[in-house]
């Protein structure tokens, strides 16, 4: 646990109702943001939560600072612990700086019994990570998710935001090899 | 619609309400169900799954368990809490629960008071078949007053749903998931909420414990006394853990009526105030400016000549300045004396500073409404109150009105961060006024027969679209009966209190609202009844010749005072002033439960009595509820229970009606003198007819003027010693803050060292940006250390950067 980029023990931005939410992340950000919060009655603006930590956190290169988890508390008016809840609660939301790529391999139990775990001793040996770190080069962070709703095709990858569906080791390998 | 269905819990019939949960109708059957996750205060997570019973529905049984937490009631059930699928259920539930449990009670300080030891013992195993490694879960430090052990949680998100539902701000939150999820700040920082201390009770296990408490005592070494809070006008029911003598912990005590079962921090913590090293332990007298301890019968023998001597050559000469949470005893026995001296000048109203329409006043002013009515109210106007910070708990039961869809308007010197939806009208002093008269305008209020000061305001304010919409509210909620307007601490402490009086009462009458206030300390309703006012005598009795108010006691300096249970230069409305007029004094008597340099400053004799919980007496709160209580613990030293030491001093002096024996007899005497009155806030006389009526004293309208609101943990001599709670977030200590407008156009920027002046007196502080200040103020705190070289709370201020 813990955040990047602030102070250890500072005291958190609650949602403030002054702040100015047009100061908040970009146009373009606010423009997606706002179309993800008429998708829900007007009262419930806090229902974007998740479509807006996705967004923020394809503008921050994979991750999420605590920052902008505030910012987008303030931005819904919701508090900031109940942003944090989602995003740590989700594996698809990064709270530490990641690769250029990521890595998820579905540990649930399809693909557990299907070889998932081999999947990611494989990675593990060749590449020198463990789930939830990142390549020296920046290349990819692995990570070990929860079902990818993919269980027919166990054991299941997302790599970036394409399935890859009945993988060995040696498919997975070629996966990683054609990444920048 | 609410026809009741008759349903038998273990065999037992019972009627219930269809929808109620299965455990509330145990609960009230007295059949136990164990759990950890529901609390009857909490909306329903069910997620601890302990509760699970067996249930039937007109001969059909459910397949599995259900949580008795969580299952509504429906006619025709036949629930088992202990038939062998039940136990079994919950046996395994509690086998999972423990299974990341450390199992460490004999270190764990809810050891022996905690609901998963009590439950394990009944459900548990002896033996743990878990083998496999435990999860461990580092620590937070959530501040002073909540200790944390988070491997020790369950989960079942009480502390979590108590910041949600009833605090209103959501601090602790379960983060992570599965193996991972863990309750914390996720970000490390203290917990800063009026009522914190809460979750410290809700907590089933001993993740969640008191700080300052921690490890002093096991539960069953504990006796407990039941008692009052003594901090404000609510008078929350507690209960005082003692262990040889000394107040180890404060918990509350179930009473809907009026706290319900919360407490706030500051009567759950201030008893470490008792035990600060300045406590008097034995009279003193001040002999050529050295302190010398003397026997009591001497310093009685003292206090006694050296007050009759000038009341008997001027009882105008001598006055009275009583905190207004002494208890009724000590209130009564304190004016009869006085007034059987002759002495007149006696007030408990210490951070008045306008008096003038005391004739007009009601005699006995109160709530207007019983506590758990606060929370059915319509509309509510708030004038002149920090809610959170004065009435903690208060504030809890308006929040409820709100979420049930009352309006609240508040009008206020600065903003107030509130937990629920309201219109907030953020003025200077002078302003404030005008904003009320705008709303009386907006409910066409304006056309009275005479001029004065009240109708001209109105002439003057413009009613923009708020008012008219607080004043469409207040006149639908006053059709039902259910509109209140409420004046708190700020609106006493302003210069135009009387103005601000008659501008709630306009606008009740126009309304059909209610006007209550919120009365100052633990006694304010006490102190009317039993007379503690210069112009009226117990029960409220009006007095042919009425004394002098605190205020005006202090401007006109007296030969001697007698000071009860305060600090002259933390209690009084000025300091300063107050602190010039003692020093002048030829005669000043404390009876004081601590020995702090202004006293020894100031006063000539130190009489050392008993704090809270080392006396027995009664509050009455601000609904007019009389709570007595006995004594906790014995006081320190010489100390004595104050009713005693008046009673001895009325001895001392030969009056006649001091023999009483006990407390309860001076409260009897006090009912049959007329203490037994009902309060009512209908005003005595005209309260617009304001005596003399020059222009209001705000319409001067200074340069700038300092708002000395009063911080929630420096409101008494006992709060203000709690070290815990001075050193959370909400402990403010002295600064100057204002709106960054205000400040930019002053040249001043945020941490400038500023000489603070008020006429002569003067305070160096440092600047605060605050965009909650309005224009035209700085917000510069009195009770707080610092500000004792300040004048009067709401007053005039010039600011110098230095
Ligand atoms: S800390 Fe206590 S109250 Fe909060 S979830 Fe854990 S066990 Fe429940
Ligand atoms: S378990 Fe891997 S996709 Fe469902
Ligand atoms: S008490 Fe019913 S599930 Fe927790």
């Amino acid at each position: 646990m813990g955040f990047r980029d602030t102070p250890a023990g500072a005291a958190p931005s609650p949602a403030d109702p002054q702040r100015d939410k047009g100061q908040l992340f970009t146009p373009e950000i606010r423009a997606a943001i706002d179309r993800a919060i008429a998708q829900y009655p007007p009262e419930w603006r806090q229902s974007a939560v998740m479509p807006a930590l996705t967004l923020v956190q394809e503008h921050n290169g994979g991750w999420l600072s605590r920052e902008l988890m505030d910012d987008v508390a303030a931005y819904l008016d919701m508090p900031a612990i109940a942003v944090y809840e989602v995003a740590s609660f989700y594996s698809m939301y990064d709270l530490e700086p990641v690769g250029r790529h990521k890595v998820c391999v579905c540990n649930s139990v399809s693909c557990m019994l299907n070889g998932s775990e081999d999947l990611i001793g494989h990675v593990t040996d060749k590449y020198g990570v463990r789930p939830g770190e990142t390549t020296p080069d920046g290349r990819f962070t692995l990570k070990e998710v929860e079902c990818l709703g993919a269980c027919r095709h166990a054991p299941a990858v997302l790599v970036g935001k394409t399935y890859h569906e009945c993988l060995t080791p040696q498919a997975l390998d070629r996966l990683i090899e054609d990444l920048e | 619609m609410t026809d009741k269905v008759t349903i038998e819990i273990d065999g037992r019939t019972c009627e219930a309400q269809p929808g109620e949960m299965i455990i509330a109708a145990a609960d009230r059957e007295g059949i136990v169900i164990p759990r950890f996750c529901y609390h009857k205060k909490l909306s329903i997570a069910a997620n601890c799954r302990m509760c699970l019973v067996e249930v039937e529905q007109n001969g059909r049984p459910f397949p599995k368990p259900l949580p008795a937490c969580a299952t509504p009631i429906a006619a025709g059930m036949r629930v088992q809490t202990r038939s062998a699928k039940a136990l079994e259920a919950q046996r395994g539930t509690m086998e999972f629960l423990l299974i990341n449990h450390p199992l460490d009670c004999p270190i764990c300080d809810q050891g022996g008071e905690c609901e998963l030891q009590d439950v394990a013992m009944g459900y548990g195993d002896d033996l743990s078949r878990y083998s496999e490694g435990k999860r461990v879960v580092l620590d937070e430090d959530l501040g002073p007053l909540i200790a944390t052990d988070m491997t020790r949680c369950i989960h079942c998100t009480r502390c979590v749903r108590f910041g949600a539902e009833i605090a209103g701000v959501r601090e602790l939150g379960a983060t992570g998931r599965g193996e991972d999820m863990r309750i914390g700040t996720y970000v490390g920082h203290t917990v800063a909420h009026e009522l914190s201390g809460n979750v410290i009770d809700l907590c089933p296990v001993g993740a969640l414990t008191a700080k300052p408490s921690r490890f002093q005592a096991r539960a069953w070494e504990l006796r407990t006394v039941p008692g009052v809070a003594p901090h404000d006008a609510l008078g929350a029911n507690i209960e005082l853990h003692v262990r040889r003598g000394r107040v180890i912990r404060i918990h509350p005590r179930d009473n809907e009526a009026v706290n319900e079962t919360w407490l706030a921090d500051r009567d759950r913590f201030s008893y470490a105030g008792l035990y600060s090293d300045d406590r008097l332990c034995e009279p003193m007298v001040k002999r050529d400016g050295e302190w010398h301890p003397l026997p009591w019968a001497d310093a009685l023998r003292l206090a006694a000549t050296g007050l009759a001597a000038r009341a008997q050559s001027d009882a105008a000469a001598v006055g009275l300045l009583m905190s207004p949470s002494a208890t009724l005893e000590e209130m009564y026995l304190a004016q009869k004396l006085m007034r059987a001296l002759g002495v007149a000048n006696l007030d408990h109203r210490l951070r008045q500073q306008d008096c003038r329409s005391d004739a007009a006043d009601p005699a006995l002013p109160w709530l207007g409404v019983p506590i758990a009515e606060v929370e059915r109210q319509a509309a509510l106007l708030l004038i002149g109150t920090d809610l959170r910070q004065e009435q903690p708990l208060l504030a809890h039961r308006v929040r409820k009105a709100a979420l049930a869809g009352a309006s609240v308007t508040l009008v206020n010197p600065y903003r107030l961060d509130l937990t629920f939806a309201n219109r907030q009208f953020v003025a200077d002093p002078a302003a404030m006024l005008l904003e009320l008269a705008a709303i009386a305008k907006a409910l066409g209020g304006a056309a009275k027969e005479a001029g004065g000061a009240v109708a001209d305001l109105i002439g003057m304010a413009k009613a923009n679209a708020g008012h008219k919409e607080t004043a469409k509210q207040l006149r639908a909620a006053g059709k039902q009966g259910a509109g209140l307007i409420l004046l708190g601490a700020l609106a006493a402490a302003h210069p135009d209190y009387s103005l601000l009086k008659a501008l709630a009462y306009r606008i009740a009458t126009a309304s059909g609202a209610r006007v209550g206030f919120l009365p100052a300390g633990a006694n304010g309703v006490g102190a009317h009844l039993a007379g503690l006012v210069p112009h009226r005598g117990p029960g409220g009795a009006p007095l042919a010749a009425p004394g002098l108010a605190a205020a005006a006691m202090l401007a006109a300096p007296r030969r001697a005072y007698l000071l009860w249970g305060l600090e002259p230069d933390r209690d009084l409305a000025d300091p300063a002033q107050a602190q010039r007029a003692l020093a002048g004094a030829e005669l000043v008597v404390a009876a004081t439960s601590f020995r702090t340099p202004a006293l020894e400053a100031l006063a000539d004799i130190l009489l050392p009595i008993a704090a809270f919980a080392e006396t027995s007496g009664t509050f009455v709160n601000a609904a007019g509820t009389w709570q007595g209580f006995a004594g906790a613990v014995v006081p320190p030293g010489e100390a004595r229970p104050g009713w005693k030491v008046l009673r001895v001093l009325g001895n001392e002096l030969g009056l006649a009606g001091f023999e009483q024996t006990s407390s309860a007899e001076v409260l009897a005497e006090l009912r049959a003198a007329g203490g037994e009155a009902t309060p009512d806030n209908a005003p005595a006389g005209d309260p617009e007819a304001i005596a003399p009526v020059p222009a209001p004293v705000s319409a001067e309208r200074p340069d700038l003027w300092r708002i000395g609101n009063l911080p929630i943990y420096a409101i008494d001599p006992l709060v203000r010693r709690a070290p815990a709670l001075r050193h959370t977030p909400l402990g403010e200590g002295l600064a100057v803050r204002l709106h960054p407008e205000e400040a930019a156009a002053r040249g001043l920027a945020d941490g400038d060292a500023v000489l603070v002046a008020q006429g002569e007196a003067r305070a160096t502080s440092r600047v605060v940006l605050d965009a909650a200040v309005a224009r035209g103020c700085a917000r510069i705190p009195s009770g707080v250390p610092g500000s004792e070289s300040l004048g009067a709370s709401i007053a005039p201020v010039t600011l110098e950067k230095v």
